[in-house]
């Protein structure tokens, strides 16, 4: 991997948001909310909404008002909550954590459960296993988020009374509160990823035990075991590293609903919040936070994928 | 096509696929005059009601019956789904083949700039157009179709230029035959197919995803039929009678499997690699 390489991809990440940054604007531009109307109330005098417009610049040209606006977030300033008058960056990124938290665990009970189901698939191609994990896979993929959650929730929650319905409780202040209160949304999160990822490494797996290398492998007197631990393992689990970077991109709309339904503050709930209440400077903040977040991902995967394929050469 | 069809009903997945796709398109053309009950006629008499033969899968909070609404609820949610991935698919299409015709710095320019598009989620992508045009079911559709041409454009892209690679082309090409020719017989035939296959999953996507939207309240409004509203509207009402809860749910799945296994069916069939 060179460093003209590394550049490049850094660079990639400032265009995307860059590009992100002028879709936000504009799509908030084009929001029929008067930001000074919001902040005063519909019953302000005309007077007082001149002068908080002159003093918050909304009478200035769009592009004076981008401009601003991308030199303060240069600076780390993501403006002021319309509905709250709170500064956004710390709300932001504290609600950023708790969602963090939610992705890391969906992904890790992911990757717990999906490459071992999509290897016994793989392995006994055609046989009772390999059906019944692509049909748990296919209803897996077929069900919305809401769905698996409203049941889990009326199934574990209301009849059973297993565990919390919803809230969040801070894992600082009680550890176990925490854990039973992120159970139930790390598993709805974890269904479509885990009915994804598997699909894809029965199927890379599937064309790795196809090639010469493995079938020379095996002629040469290694056992089963050993050929896929040493030999098609390696190659097949690769690209999960890839399809994984990409899922994040659905992860994060997973999590805007799930936060919705289990009432977690978390970056979705904030961002649907906002939404509804037309509360520009935080829509902006959230959905650049969220580009951010699944470019970083991304660009990580890149990298990781390049350390541990000795084969890739970037440049 | 005759070949093709048996090619596809020799998979499992084609099979169901197709039988269920069939089932589902009939339920969105039939529906409304096969069900038994006015959909939006409220009982309060009847609320609740466990499945019995007047009302087939009971009756719902304000004693309307379920199994009239799920048939026709079946064209706000299928049939919106529908039409906003084949949109999506139409402009994503555009963009993908005249990146890849283009070349160069401009196709590099475009892609990078829809790759940057795609890192925004697909739900946030919707939610945010919906927001901006206002919350009905017409917006819904462009909403979902917007967030969808980024990811088709890719896929376009990169179909069409593989087969620009491949011998045939070069053969035709050194033929002496016309651009074309070469584009229209050549081509567009096996761009469309790989395209086609992709296209029927996202549809599994996009009745997810309008779904989505209903249940956050930016799609289809009350009273209306639509099966993701109907989820959330049950939301409240679930612990009195599990019924009004569960058969929208079975329904959205029931429609998103049979598309998303049509289109596994389909790509066995066009590539029979395997």
């Amino acid at each position: 991997m060179s460093p003209n390489y590394l550049l490049k991809r850094l660079l990639m990440i400032f265009y995307t948001l860059f590009v992100v940054s002028l879709i936000v604007f504009a799509i908030t531009q084009v929001l029929p909310a008067d930001a000074a109307v919001m902040m005063l109330g519909e019953h302000a005098t005309p007077e007082a909404l001149d002068a908080l417009r002159q003093t918050m610049g909304l009478n200035a040209p769009v592009w004076v008002q981008y401009g601003h606006w991308l030199w303060a977030l240069l600076q780390g300033d993501f403006g002021t909550s319309l509905r709250t008058g709170q500064p956004i960056g710390p709300a932001m990124f504290s609600a950023l954590g708790r969602s963090l938290l939610l992705a890391f665990l969906s992904i890790g009970l992911m990757l717990i459960l999906a490459i071992p189901l999509g290897i016994i698939a793989a392995i006994r191609r055609g046989k009772v296993a390999d059906i019944v994990v692509s049909l748990i896979s296919y209803l897996g993929v077929a069900l919305p988020e809401f769905v698996t959650a409203t049941v889990a929730v009326l199934l574990l929650a209301d009849w059973l009374k297993w565990l919390p319905p919803t809230g969040y409780v801070s894992p600082t202040e009680d550890f176990f509160g925490a854990i039973a209160h992120l159970i139930l949304p790390v598993c709805v999160i974890s269904v479509i990823l885990i009915a994804h990822v598997s699909r894809m490494v029965r199927s890379e797996l599937v064309d790795v035990l196809h090639t010469d290398y493995i079938r020379a492998a095996r002629l040469k007197g290694m056992s089963r075991g050993t050929v896929l631990r040493r030999h098609a393992l390696r190659n097949a689990l690769l690209p999960t590293i890839t399809i994984v970077a990409l899922d994040v991109g659905y992860l994060l709309g997973g999590v805007i609903v799930v936060e919705e339904i289990f009432a977690i503050p978390g970056i979705g709930r904030e961002l649907i919040v906002a939404i509804q209440a037309r509360d520009l400077p935080v829509i902006q903040a959230g959905v650049l936070i969220m580009a951010a977040t699944y470019s970083i991902v991304n660009f990580i995967a890149d990298m990781l994928y390049a350390v541990l394929d000795k084969r890739i050469q970037y440049d | 096509m005759i070949e093709f069809l048996k090619r596809l009903l020799r998979t499992p997945q084609g099979a169901i696929g197709l039988f269920v796709v069939v089932l589902v398109l009939l339920i969105v053309i039939f529906g409304p005059m096969l069900a038994p009950n006015d959909p939006e006629k409220m009982a309060p008499l009847a609320r609740y009601k466990a499945p019995s033969l007047t009302y087939l899968l009971g009756t719902d909070q304000y004693g309307r019956d379920i199994f009239s609404r799920l048939l026709i609820g079946a064209r706000a949610t299928v049939v919106m789904a529908v039409l906003a991935t084949i949109i999506g698919t139409l402009v994503g299409a555009l963009i993908g083949t005249t990146s890849a015709f283009l070349g160069g710095r401009a196709d590099e320019f475009i892609m990078r700039t829809v790759d940057a598009v795609m890192s925004i989620p697909s739900l946030l992508f919707a939610l945010l157009v919906v927001n901006l045009l206002g919350s009905s079911t017409v917006n819904a559709l462009v909403a979902v179709a917007i967030a969808f041409a980024p990811g088709m454009a890719r896929i376009t892209r990169s179909v069409a230029l593989s087969v620009r690679k491949q011998d045939y082309v070069n053969a035709a090409m050194a033929r002496g035959e016309s651009s074309a020719f070469i584009i229209r017989r050549e081509m567009l035939p096996n761009v469309v197919a790989p395209i086609i296959v992709e296209m029927t999953i996202r549809i599994s996507f996009a009745i997810m995803l309008f779904a989505t939207l209903s249940f956050l309240g930016l799609g289809a409004q009350p009273p209306a039929a639509e099966w993701g509203l109907m989820v959330s509207e049950a939301r409240r009402y679930m612990h009195l009678s599990a019924g009004i809860l569960i058969w929208p749910s079975v329904a959205i799945a029931i429609a998103s499997i049979g598309f998303n296994l049509l289109g596994d069916g389909l790509r066995d069939a066009l590539n029979p690699r395997t």
